[in-house]
């Protein structure tokens, strides 16, 4: 039989918590993007354990919602990566340099 | 956790912790690897590692779609874009990490996500991680077909709104990439507002129009006129002056002034 489901819940634990680190600590918008695709990979990973846990198909469903939304996500997110860079050319991608709206 | 640990270990088979300490080994380095990287493409490439990972992790728990569906659509398209868009924007350059204009920022992040972390092992140590009801959206486990097959019935029966609208949410997004990434035409973008600083090219004494204003504004440019011709001003200073007169009230510069 499988490993028991608690490793895979502190796993996904640990990798949310390096995705929420690297998404405070990081300035890059692009890392900042990433690590956000590492957290949901964690909630992801947590689903798939409790529907084998729990013996419920819902959980894998829900996983392909995510995976459809996250990637209409990040399609939205880098075109607006890409919009800002070429209108503000050649001054980087990190958040520090995203100040217009500072009032 | 760590008293679950020779429990867990016994149920499970050599293979299986085997394989889940391999995986999860590469989950946490690539992981890690994504935050540390100074080159963004170097923490693409880390992502995929994870990614991979989390498939193996997949498989591991019988979900055998999900793992393929996660090969195909983050290791296949999402890394594949991310890379596109380092490549095409060119900063695919080393930074540098050291440089922090927060001091405080780091610490307290990591404080922040030490406490979180250590309150979410340790409640679900305490709650036992799963208390919930069984099987409510239907079995999963031995089911005819598999994972996929139940999957497949759940998601076109049970689950299909949500999977309809999942198709307007693609289509509403490619229509937002196009629309953002489109690039605006030339024309359109420099029609010059009203009272506008003057265009770089456009040489200044064009613009002069100071005699038609009325008395205070050739009042002015005979004024800067005469500080040129005393030695007060400097050429280059006075025709940016004397060509901002003609325009606007002699007021204080203040908004978008900006000097060739």
């Amino acid at each position: 039989m499988s490993l028991s489901g608690n490793w895979y819940l502190g796993l996904a634990a640990v990798l949310f918590s390096i995705g929420a680190l690297g998404l405070l600590v990081r300035r890059n918008v692009l890392v900042m993007f990433m690590c956000v695709e590492l957290m949901l990979n964690a909630a992801n990973l947590t689903l798939v354990t409790f529907a084998r846990m729990l013996n419920d198909v819902g959980g894998q469903a829900l996983v392909f919602f995510v995976l459809v939304v996250a990637a209409a996500e990040v399609v939205v997110g880098l075109g607006i990566v890409v919009a800002i860079y070429r209108r503000r050319a050649g001054e980087g991608t990190t958040a520090d340099d995203l100040h217009i709206m500072k009032g | 956790m760590l008293t679950l640990l020779p429990v867990s270990f016994a149920a499970a088979t050599k293979v299986d912790a085997t394989v889940f300490a391999i995986s999860a080994l590469f989950v946490l380095v690539g992981a890690i690897g994504v935050v540390v990287a100074r080159n963004p493409v170097h923490s693409a490439l880390s992502l995929v590692l994870t990614l991979f990972g989390v498939a193996v992790l997949f498989i591991e728990q019988q979900a055998n779609f999900l793992a393929a569906v996660q090969v195909i659509v983050y290791a296949g398209a999402i890394v594949v874009l991310f890379l596109f868009v380092i490549m095409f924007l060119g900063v695919d350059r080393r930074e540098n990490l050291a440089l922090e204009p927060l001091p405080a920022q780091r610490p307290l992040a990591v404080g922040l996500v030490a406490l979180g972390l250590a309150g979410l092992l340790v409640l679900g140590v305490a709650a036992h991680w799963s208390v919930g009801a069984h099987s409510v959206a239907g079995g999963l486990n031995g089911q005819q077909g598999g994972d996929v097959a139940a999957l497949g019935r759940s998601v076109f029966t049970t689950y299909l709104f949500p999977f309809e609208v999942t198709a307007a949410l693609l289509v509403i997004a490619v229509v937002g990439a196009v629309v953002l990434a489109r690039r605006v035409p030339r024309a359109s973008r420099q029609v010059p507002a009203e009272g506008a600083p003057p265009a770089e090219g456009a040489p200044p004494q064009e613009r002069r129009s100071g005699e038609q204003v009325g008395d205070p504004m050739a009042a002015l440019a005979e004024a800067v006129a005469n500080a040129v011709a005393a030695g007060l001003v400097s050429p280059s200073d006075a025709e940016t002056e004397e060509s901002e007169a003609g325009e606007r009230e002699p007021e204080p510069v203040g908004e978008g002034g900006a000097k060739p």
